[in-house]
């Protein structure tokens, strides 16, 4: 590089010509991205939305096998780290790195946590044989032998599944409700497809947000962020935000189904 | 990036009479992997399209010569099968889609703003592999098992087939973000690099269609990545999303797979339009007629774009009104599409036409992609797309807008070949191999119009008799359209050992990429130039001393 640049502000990037310049350029680079992952995330909704509309009654079977209650807890957790995450930023702009340190470690804290939670439901039904797709046990050999049964199994015939649920089945009901319930049972399979697709790739997003929030803790380490210069925790904040308002999205179309 | 560098830039190359530049300020490969100047990026896109452009072309004329005489049984049905799937595949996904933004796109864009680089620089790079990995793995597929589904690798098939779709698809996938990231870089560098004095009315038009195909790019390869994704976990998991049998949705594939596949058509076409508009302003010397009308229709097919790909669903059972309003849409398109077409013939219009080779490829888009876009129309209407769907009409409808789109490509590589390698091409082979695409291309697809309305169906590995003297006709025309390309190749690599020298503004053009040298600076500009009218030519002066044009605020 010619000498003209070698005296840049290490901060400034050598083609843009300042700060606010560079600043609005990552934020427009950021929104853009998210916009991305909005609509990525937009085509399972859609998918979602589809089969909802075509098998509701598979829905309806499929969330009470879902703990709401550790669903709600994640919801919490991850609002909380939302406002943590927002106190980082706000600490990075004053140019405070410690208490940027102290909100991350909170915020990472969150994050672990929710994917403690996740692995807890996860293998709960991976136990039951609640799987996605041909892995699901479709011949219920998991049930009543907890922990041994998640071997995995090759696909059966729909038919095969909803003869087994109507032999299963103890209580008095009417003949519509039990049409309606042997319908959803039948589908199970493609319910906890989308249940772990939609959930696996969120909890992508959290695993990429925690690395994220590693790098910046280095840097608040190192104390790199001044209240001029507070771009990378601004924009891992935005992103952050998105995978939480994802999440309020998930909660209640999966575990909020009556 | 600068460390690797260092080792091969220590001396200064002081041996050489030419001035520091671009291309030879740093040497060797390691100066080009780690590059993050945006036009060695672009080369490095051009460089791979390169190869792409050769296996397909490839693997098109193999399926043209079986079908000279498929009695011969020069290919078996599988590789028939498996032909013009992976023709299908490389030129949309390796060629004509990241042709124009990533190659051209990623050098001229910059240059115009007068900026230094890409908003993004190490993004830009990091695009660059995620496209190259995507290449090798398409490449491995090769190998692998091939792919057989056609390139719109529709489930049930696809999510069974035996050919390698899933190396496909998650080629295809990386290739999607490499995409994502080119628009999003392209978006940014755009909207917040702009120079003293460049209003969003005052860009070369080429920077509005890079800006709409950022939109499209952003709004429609998402939903591809899911997609395939979910295709993907279809093949491994068998997760029923798109099976009727696993109680999914059997069209289901085909909403989300056009839902990116139609605007994927104008991700092609968009930056199309862009190079038209500076290919037919410079070499007429007249400023672009109806600026703003060519400006707002690119952000005008942008939007529609992603509100039609109902119409390739017409006949797999979607409601008839829902098909009634795809259709209605889908006609909306031809209006802003029309008036590009109209804007440019105006600028033609007692302008002072220099037949250059850039000139002859952009006159042959107009000519063909006027035929496109109007055959589009018969596609788009629901009577005749029954009548037609699944046939050569459709094959030949989009080969005359995509083809038209490559002519443009070509054009544009002529055009700008000058700024980027600093070498003049030869000038009569190119208008030559102008000719011999423009000639090649009718002579292939216009049989292939009437046989498909004559009811030949596509993708076919045997024709009754009746059809012998289209597709005799169809394959010669093949013949000179692939002479045409490897003329522009060897023109274009002939031009970098023994171009004559070319000047900094060879075609007298008033946007900014012809005020710095040629090739340019490393860093492009010393200065930042300040930015006027980008299609004023009166500021543009012929020196006849130098016998060369002399922009205004010169490096
Ligand atoms: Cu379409």
């Amino acid at each position: 590089m010619s000498d003209s640049h070698a005296h840049h502000d290490p901060h400034l990037a050598h083609h843009f010509d300042s700060h606010k310049q560079q600043f609005t350029a990552q934020k427009l680079g950021m929104w853009l991205f998210l916009a991305t992952e909005v609509l990525m995330f937009g085509g399972l909704f859609v998918a979602y939305s589809v089969f909802r509309y075509n098998h509701p009654q598979m829905f309806h079977e499929g969330h009470k096998h879902l703990n709401w209650i550790l669903g709600a807890t994640n919801t919490v957790i991850l609002l909380f780290s939302s406002f943590t995450m927002a106190m980082a930023v706000r600490c990075a702009q004053l140019g405070n790195n410690k208490a940027v340190i102290r909100f991350l470690a909170v915020t990472f804290a969150c994050a672990l946590g929710f994917m403690c939670i996740k692995y807890v439901e996860y293998s709960e039904k991976i136990a039951h044989g609640h799987l996605l797709g041909n892995l699901y046990d479709f011949e219920h050999k998991s049930e009543g032998a907890e922990g041994e049964g998640h071997s995995a199994v090759t696909h059966e015939s729909t038919e095969d599944a909803s003869r087994k649920s109507t032999e299963s089945k103890p209580e008095a009901e009417t003949q519509e409700e039990a049409a309606a319930r042997i319908e959803g049972e039948k589908n199970q399979h493609v319910f906890f497809s989308l249940y772990f697709m939609m959930t696996g790739l969120h909890g992508i997003h959290v695993l990429v947000g925690m690395a994220i929030m590693i790098w910046l803790f280095l840097r608040a380490r190192k104390n790199e962020f001044t209240p001029t210069h507070f771009a990378a925790v601004d924009l891992s904040g935005l992103y952050w935000h998105i995978v939480d308002i994802v999440w309020i999205f998930l909660f209640p179309l999966f575990y909020l189904i009556s | 990036m600068e460390i690797n560098a260092d080792s091969s830039a220590g001396v200064a190359p002081t041996h050489q009479a030419e001035p520091l530049n671009y291309l030879n300020h740093k040497k060797g490969i390691a100066s080009w992997l780690f590059t993050v100047d945006h036009k060695r990026i672009g080369l490095m896109y051009l460089a791979l399209i390169g190869v792409a452009l050769f296996l397909g072309g490839v693997f098109a004329l193999a399926v043209r010569t079986h079908l000279l005489r498929p009695s011969d049984k020069m290919l078996t049905p599988e590789q028939y099968a498996q032909m013009f799937t992976l023709h299908g595949v490389i030129m949309i996904f390796l060629v004509i889609i990241p042709g124009i933004p990533a190659v051209l796109g990623n050098f001229v864009v910059p240059l115009m703003l007068g900026a230094k680089d890409v908003a993004f620089p190490k993004l830009n790079l990091f695009s660059w592999y995620l496209f190259a990995t995507g290449v090798v793995m398409a490449l491995v597929t090769l190998f692998t098992g091939g792919l057989d589904t056609g390139w719109t690798l529709y489930t049930p098939y696809s999510s069974t087939s035996f050919s390698n779709v899933s190396l496909v698809g998650t080629a295809a996938f990386i290739m999607g973000f490499s995409s994502i990231l080119t628009g999003l870089n392209m978006m940014v560098t755009i909207q917040t690099m702009r120079p003293k004095g460049m209003t969003i009315f005052r860009m070369p038009l080429f920077l509005w269609a890079a800006y709409a195909t950022g939109i499209i790019q952003i709004i429609g390869t998402p939903v591809l990545a899911i997609t395939l994704l979910l295709l993907l976990m279809e093949r491994f998991f068998r997760v029923g999303i798109f099976d009727p049998a696993m109680g999914g949705d059997a069209v289901l594939f085909q909403h989300f797979f056009w839902f990116y596949s139609h605007p994927a058509v104008y991700i092609m076409v968009v930056p199309a339009f862009g190079v038209m508009s500076e290919l037919i302003t410079v070499h007429t010397r007249k400023t672009i007629f109806g600026y703003k009308a060519i400006a707002y229709s690119s952000v005008a097919i942008a939007i529609l774009s992603v509100i039609v790909w109902g119409h390739h669903l017409f006949v797999s059972g979607q409601t008839m009104r829902t098909s009634v309003i795809f259709s209605i849409i889908t006609f909306a398109v031809a209006v802003p599409s029309a008036i590009k077409v109209f804007n440019w013939m105006a600028t033609l219009y007692k302008g002072s036409i220099a037949l250059t080779t850039p000139m002859l490829f952009a006159l042959s888009f107009l000519f063909t992609f006027g035929i496109g876009g109007l055959t589009g129309l018969f596609c788009g209407a629901l009577a005749i797309d029954v009548h037609v769907h699944d046939t050569y009409f459709v094959v030949a409808h989009f080969h005359y807008t995509m083809i038209g789109v490559v002519m443009v490509m070509l054009g544009g590589f002529y055009h700008w070949w000058p700024k980027i390698t600093g070498k003049m091409y030869h000038e009569r082979l190119g208008q030559l191999s102008a000719v011999l695409v423009f000639i090649g291309m009718q002579m292939t697809f216009l049989p292939q119009f009437i046989m498909g309305s004559l009811g030949m169906p596509r993708r076919y590995y045997w024709y009754p008799d009746e059809f012998s003297m289209h597709h005799h006709i169809s394959t010669g025309g093949s013949y000179i359209l692939a002479a045409g390309f490897a003329l522009v190749a060897f023109n274009l690599i002939w031009a970098i050992f023994n171009g004559k020298k070319a000047p900094a503004n060879p075609w007298g053009g008033a946007t900014m990429e012809w005020y710095t040298q040629s090739p340019p600076l490393p860093h492009n500009f010393d200065s930042a130039p300040e930015a006027g009218d980008p299609y004023d030519y009166t500021k543009v002066h012929w020196d006849n001393e130098k016998k060369e044009f002399i922009s205004p605020y010169v490096q």
